[in-house]
């Protein structure tokens, strides 16, 4: 691995240990993850020409790490239930009245070019912020089905939940990121 | 007809699952009518591409 290589590798690395922290939730196993890595990243980094498919492979790497800790931790999961996650239903009061309606105030507006947003490290930092406003578990069940790309049979297989919850979980989840977006990003912006 | 919490609940589902032909209809049907809703099912696809970008790397 040429030095050029190992300067990216660096650079790269709060990037993955950010990706691993927010659905870990634990520094030491998100470090751990990062550490194995970029071992792993040491042997065939060779190939890649460019800086963001050389990101892409590590980031596939860390996601696969990711997977077998959620795995092995998976029990505690259940153990724990989703119990937390009752949280979910007072936003859904809130948004819709009794014939289930969006409230006045809470009707989804128009997001001007997200393209463009994507583009802007601020908006990274509220989606961030806005992930971590999710429950601990919420977030978790989310960010295996969004960012890990699992299925959700399997969610429902590491969590203990029934295929049904699992929709319930991640429908919550996604309410929530939206309106935190809208709130703190989109309606901001004069869209 | 489907109310807008329920057509929010299908928007996500869409998302995991393949819904039922009556389930698509009623869907569509639905966010035709419903400027909330519409906007809503647009940030469901901004939403998960945000996350794709986020996990692959490109951001």
């Amino acid at each position: 691995m040429d030095l050029d290589r190992q300067a990216e590798l660096s650079a790269l690395r709060p990037d993955l240990l950010r990706f691993a922290r927010l659905q870990l939730r634990d520094a030491g196993a998100a470090e751990d993850a990062v550490q194995e890595t970029m071992l792993a990243a040491l042997v065939g980094s060779d190939r890649f020409q460019s800086r963001s498919s050389y990101k892409t492979w590590l980031i596939s790497i860390l996601r696969n790490k990711i997977i077998d800790i959620i795995r092995s931790q998976s029990r505690e999961i259940s153990a724990s239930g989703l119990s937390d996650d009752d949280a979910g239903d007072d936003l859904t009061d809130a948004l819709f009245d009794r014939r289930g309606h969006w409230q006045e105030t809470a009707r989804p507006g128009r997001w001007a070019d997200p393209e463009a947003s994507f583009e802007q490290q601020q908006f990274w930092a509220v989606f961030e912020a806005c992930l971590d406003l999710l429950p601990e578990r919420t977030a978790r069940v989310f960010m295996m089905r969004e960012f890990l790309g699992l299925e959700t049979d399997e969610i429902c297989k590491e969590a203990s939940i029934s295929s049904s919850n699992c929709w319930v979980v991640l429908h919550r989840a996604r309410m929530s990121l939206r309106t935190c977006l809208e709130t703190k990003w989109f309606a901001g912006e004069g869209a | 007809m489907l109310s807008c919490r329920q057509a929010t609940e299908l928007m996500s589902q869409e998302q995991d699952r393949a819904l039922s032909f009556s389930e698509r209809i009623g869907l569509r049907l639905h966010v035709w009518i419903c400027a909330g809703c519409n906007s809503y099912r647009r940030q469901m696809s901004v939403l998960r591409a945000a996350c794709r970008r986020f996990g692959g790397g490109t951001s």
